[in-house]
Parts: structure tokens; C-alpha cells; sequence
């Protein structure tokens, strides 16, 4: 298996469109397409071969052993997350084929794409906290971009807000990467973890945690540093957003947050209880924030806020129950809030408005977008047998097992007030009495597919409760996640200790 | 010592600089001095006193505790690359927002809240 396929190959689309597709709008959308399809079989064929592979392939991108070369490792936690980014990936390039057709520059649009999708695989699958920063930066780069892609006053500034939070916490993260290679005197991530391990923390690790914190915190929009998220998600184009809520807040926030917590640092106490109090806070405040927006798109950006706190505080508990709670809740956000979002493009590329107000009475005109917005609602909102109703079950069962039953009372009741803002938006938007937004034009057919393809997916995908395709598949997952130090052990043979030659 | 510590008050300057400014280029400047003080903080680390070139080579018998740290200097050389990319590209998105607003004081634009 050769990992660095999954960075060179949406890298080189990239590449290409901007060489060879320019102004050539068809051709730059089939070569995206195309590497977001190769991407995404060869990820569910790395995912379902890892087990023969003992649960870990890692690749070394030179002659030399690690920790002398940069190292792609892929393990049970990143072979899923390469699922659900590529997945939605591929789903947005698809809606964005027709999409797009209201903005110009299409071979822009699919490049900075391909370069997101880029950054994204490169974020999961390396095992070195340099390259970790520079693929997260690759990821940023292009999605501050892709945020101001509509050049209206709304977008730059959103995108430059975007720009100047995410440059200054990127900042810190190498500020504390610095720190911690001060210490170590290695860049590996499985080696930084032994070194820890063996030789004991020094008392400046606790400025290096507080540094991670907030700058992997602001990537995924927990309270404190959600500001730029409704702001910049709404503004994005519908593809764009769903990317972003689906699966750009996950990997560099919730996924990078895990790997380095969990995996190198041994999931310290201290940190757990951070992130408990802030993944509260982000239920809490995103949840009641989200009921006065007007903005169909700006509701979805605070539910975004809302709904990653239960991932992280299903990571905070660290028991395995909550650990399921919260890779099953990343998995189903992401299709759901893409889902969401992409309901939210088809209303505005119809009416070219997003202002509930002026919404109003659409479920006869837009049959689809409506029956796709309603399996949308009754997924967030927790409603068996949808998807979302066993992640929020999962994570409310396992704080109250773990002893923080008052955080599982206030994840059951915000659960309660998305249902409520989530049946705003039905009742503003697609039902109700005529609102005085016209419908201009129809959904087109692709964007139609998209949104029924994920609209199945709500239901399908709680198939992975089976107990029996749980224990394969889910459980390893977890495995990786609660085995901490199993991350280094795994990798410590790889390791060449030797001293310089 | 001394020297870390001055380079963290440079890093707290451009924190200051990028929280309380409120002109757009300003904020691309305070974000530039913090990424210049993490840089010199990456080379101040690989710095040794009276340390020679990182080279092995026959007849040139340096050990390797009298050898400059090579990582952190490939390290920064990547991450002047990369604050490149972040300064122009918020440098155009300034220009961009002084052509729809016409100013660059971020208190005059503000239609986003909430």
C-alpha cells in the first residue's frame, strides 16, 4: 500500500487543472472528480486491508529509518477519517460540478479544492508534527481562499477574519512544536511520545498543551474560538461549506486534538477536563446561538459549533463508550451537516436568497431539497432511526457512566433545542405560508444525486451499529484511540535509535 | 536565557499588535513579527556557541557536539515559505476589502455580527 498516494494524487490534480484546464471548465471538473474517486475507493481498500496489515502501514518517504525521515503512517483512526473526508470530498465535487455554474473561475475553484483535499489526507496520515503544520497550513491556505471565492464584501471579510485567527493560532502550534523539539530533539510524533514516556514531562509541557489547545481548539471552533466559524462557513460556497463543516473542523481540530492528546501526550487529566468544560460550552452556547439566526447558513455554522462539542466531549470522557460516542458522532456529522449545507446551496441557488424571512412555502416547488432538508432535521436532531440518534444516545449514555451526569443532562436538552431551531428552519423555509422569495430556477440533476446519495447515507450508515460489524470495525478504532501509548509501541521497532555515524 | 526571553516578548508583541490594532495592514504586520519570533526561536534553539558546520566528511573530524542542529534551520526556511503565502494572500484580501469598503479600519467593517 503506498500511502503517499493519497497526498500526491489530489496534489498533482491540482496541478494539472491549473496547467492544463485552464478555462477548460468541463475538463478541470472531471480531473477533480476523478482523483476524488481514485482517493476514495483506494481508501476504503486501505481501511478494509488494514487488519492483514497488523492494524498499521507505514511508509518512510526516503532511505532513512524514522525518526531520521518523514513517515506516513495509517492506523485505525486515520484509515477511517481518510473514509470520511474523502467520502464527502468526492460528494461535494460532484455537487459542485453545477453548483459552480453561478460563480466564474471554475478551474480556481476545483485547484484550491484539490489543494484541500490535499492538505486534509496529509493532516491524517502523517506521523510528524512539522509536517503536521504544513499540511494544515496547505488546508488553511486554500480554504481561506475558497471562503472569499465570491469576492463580495461578506466573503473578504469573513475570509480575512478567518486568515487572521487561523494565522496567528498556526502560529502557536509552531511555537509549541518548537518547544517540544527543544525537549526531544526529534520531530516524530511516536518518538516525541517515548521520550516523554521514558525521560518524564518537563514543567514547560503545561505552555505547550495550553498552546495545542488553543490553536488545534480554534481549528475546530470550540466556544472560546468559534468566532470565525459562522462567519466563515456561511460565506464559503454550499460545496465548500460542507467541506468545511463537514470535515475540515474534524481533521485538523478534533482528529489532530486526539492524535497529540491521546497518542503522544498519553491523554493528561488536565487536558481532558479542558476539553470537557470547553466541548460543554460549545453545546451550550452554539446551540442557543443557533435559534435567532435568520441566516439559513449562519444557523448551520453555530449548529456546526454546537454539534462538535459532543464529539469533543465524547473524547473528553476518555472511557471507550464516550471514544465510540465520539468517532460515531464525527462520522455522522459530517454527513448530515454536509447534507444540511448542501440543502442550504440548493435553496439559495433556486431562490438566491438564504434569509428564512423571506422564505417560505417551498416544499411544493423543491419536492427534493425539502424531503432531503427533512432526513437532514430528523438526523441532527436525534430521532431513531437516524444516524445522529445513536452518536448523541452513545455519548449522553457514557457521561452518565462515567459520573458527569450533569453534562449528560445538558447534551439530552441542547439535543432538544436543535430539534427546535432545526424545525425553524422547516417551517420558515418549506412550509408555512408563501414566503416572498420566488423560485428562479430548478435544482439542477447533480446537485439532486448529492443530496439523495446523503440523505440515504443517514440511514444507512447506522448499519455500523450491528454489534457485529461494530466489534470489526469500530471497535480497533477505538482500540487505537484508548490504547495511548499503543500508537508508540506500535512504531518503537520502526525507530532507529542508532547515534549519528 | 536572556535571548529566549527576548524572543518571546517579541512573540507577546506581535500578539499585542494583532489583538488591539485596528488597520488591516497593521494585523498582516503583528501576524508577521509573531511568525518572525517563533523563527528566530527555532534557530536560537539549533544555535550552539563556537559550533561548526553539520557536514561529516573525511578529514574534516568534527564531533558531533561541536555541530550546529540542522532541523530546526530546514525548519524555518519552510515556515518563511509559508508566512509568505499567508502575508500576500491577506495582503490581497486587504486590498480587495479597501475596494468594496474604502477603508481599512476594521470597525468601519462590520457586516458580519453576532
Amino acid at each position: 500500500m503506498i500511502l503517499s498516494q493519497f497526498i500526491f494524487v489530489p496534489l498533482l490534480a491540482a496541478f494539472l487543472i491549473v496547467l492544463l484546464a485552464r478555462k477548460k471548465e468541463n475538463f478541470a471538473a472531471a480531473i477533480a472528480l476523478a482523483a476524488c474517486a481514485w482517493i476514495l475507493i483506494v481508501s476504503f481498500i486501505a481501511f478494509f486491508k488494514l487488519s492483514s496489515h497488523g492494524g498499521m502501514i507505514l511508509n518512510n518517504t526516503s532511505g532513512w529509518k524514522i525518526p531520521y525521515t518523514i513517515s506516513l503512517i495509517l492506523d485505525n483512526l486515520s484509515a477511517f477519517m481518510l473514509i470520511v473526508v474523502n467520502l464527502v470530498a468526492f460528494l461535494s465535487a460532484f455537487y459542485a460540478i453545477q453548483y459552480i455554474n453561478h460563480f466564474t473561475g471554475k478551474w480556481n475553484f476545483f485547484a484550491l479544492f484539490m489543494l484541500m483535499v490535499t492538505g486534509m489526507n496529509g493532516v491524517i496520515l502523517t506521523g510528524d508534527f512539522f509536517n503536521l503544520y504544513v499540511f494544515m497550513e496547505i488546508a488553511l491556505f486554500s480554504a481561506y481562499a475558497l471562503v472569499a471565492f465570491g469576492t463580495e464584501s461578506e466573503e473578504l471579510e469573513a475570509a480575512f477574519k478567518y486568515a487572521t485567527m487561523g494565522a496567528i493560532t498556526s502560529t502557536m502550534i509552531l511555537f509549541g512544536i518548537g518547544i517540544l523539539y527543544s525537549y526531544t530533539s526529534t520531530l516524530t510524533m511516536a518518538d516525541v511520545g517515548l521520550q516523554l514516556r521514558s525521560a518524564g514531562a518537563p514543567k514547560l509541557i503545561f505552555l505547550v498543551y495550553g498552546l495545542f489547545i488553543a490553536g488545534f481548539g480554534l481549528k475546530t471552533a470550540l466556544v472560546p474560538f468559534h468566532a470565525w466559524l459562522p462567519d466563515a462557513h456561511p460565506s464559503a460556497p454550499a460545496p465548500i461549506s460542507a467541506m468545511l463543516s463537514g470535515v475540515l473542523i474534524k481533521t485538523l481540530g478534533v482528529y489532530a486534538l486526539v492524535r497529540i492528546f491521546f497518542n503522544v501526550f498519553g491523554a493528561p487529566t488536565v487536558v481532558l477536563q479542558i476539553l470537557m468544560l470547553l466541548g460543554t460550552l460549545s453545546i451550550v452556547i452554539g446551540g442557543f446561538l443557533s435559534i435567532v439566526q435568520w441566516d439559513f447558513k449562519r444557523l448551520l455554522g453555530f449548529s456546526s459549533v454546537s454539534q462538535i462539542g459532543y464529539v469533543v466531549i465524547g473524547f473528553a470522557l476518555g472511557t471507550p463508550l464516550g471514544i465510540l460516542g465520539g468517532i460515531l458522532h464525527l462520522f455522522y456529522h459530517a454527513i448530515f451537516k454536509s447534507l444540511l449545507f448542501l440543502n442550504s446551496g440548493a435553496v439559495e441557488y433556486a431562490t438566491d436568497t438564504r434569509d428564512l424571512r423571506q422564505l417560505g412555502g417551498l416544499s411544493k416547488e423543491l419536492k427534493v431539497t425539502s424531503a432531503t432538508n427533512m432526513v437532514g432535521t430528523l438526523s441532527i436532531s436525534g430521532i431513531p432511526p437516524f444516524n445522529g440518534f445513536f452518536s448523541k444516545l452513545i455519548i449522553i449514555i457514557a457521561c452518565i457512566s462515567a459520573g458527569q451526569i450533569v453534562i449528560g443532562i445538558i447534551a439530552a436538552l441542547v439535543s432538544i433545542v436543535t430539534l427546535a431551531y432545526f424545525l425553524k428552519v422547516q417551517k420558515h423555509a418549506f412550509y408555512g405560508k408563501k414566503g416572498s422569495a420566488k423560485v428562479l430556477e430548478k435544482v439542477p440533476i447533480a446537485m439532486k444525486t448529492v443530496m439523495i446519495i446523503l440523505a440515504a447515507l443517514c440511514l444507512l450508515s447506522s448499519v455500523i451499529m450491528i454489534p457485529s460489524i461494530r466489534k470489526n470495525y469500530l471497535n480497533p478504532i477505538v482500540d487505537t484511540v484508548m490504547g495511548r501509548t499503543s500508537y508508540i509501541d506500535k512504531i518503537e521497532p520502526y525507530l532507529d535509535n542508532g547515534s549519528v555515524k | 536565557m536572556i535571548l529566549y526571553i527576548m524572543c518571546f516578548f517579541l512573540f507577546l508583541v506581535g500578539v499585542y499588535g494583532a489583538i488591539t490594532k485596528r488597520d488591516l495592514i497593521k494585523i498582516i504586520l503583528a501576524i508577521g513579527i509573531m511568525g518572525y519570533s517563533v523563527n528566530l526561536f527555532l534557530v536560537l534553539l539549533a544555535y550552539r556557541t563556537g559550533a561548526l558546520v553539520p557536514i561529516l566528511k573525511e578529514g574534516l573530524n568534527i564531533p558531533a557536539s561541536m555541530m550546529v542542529d540542522p532541523i530546526p534551520q530546514a525548519l524555518v526556511l519552510t515556515s518563511i515559505v509559508i508566512e509568505l503565502g499567508i502575508t500576500a494572500l491577506m495582503a490581497a484580501l486587504a486590498i480587495r476589502i479597501y475596494q468594496k469598503y474604502d477603508t481599512f479600519d476594521i470597525t468601519k467593517i462590520r457586516r458580519l455580527q453576532g
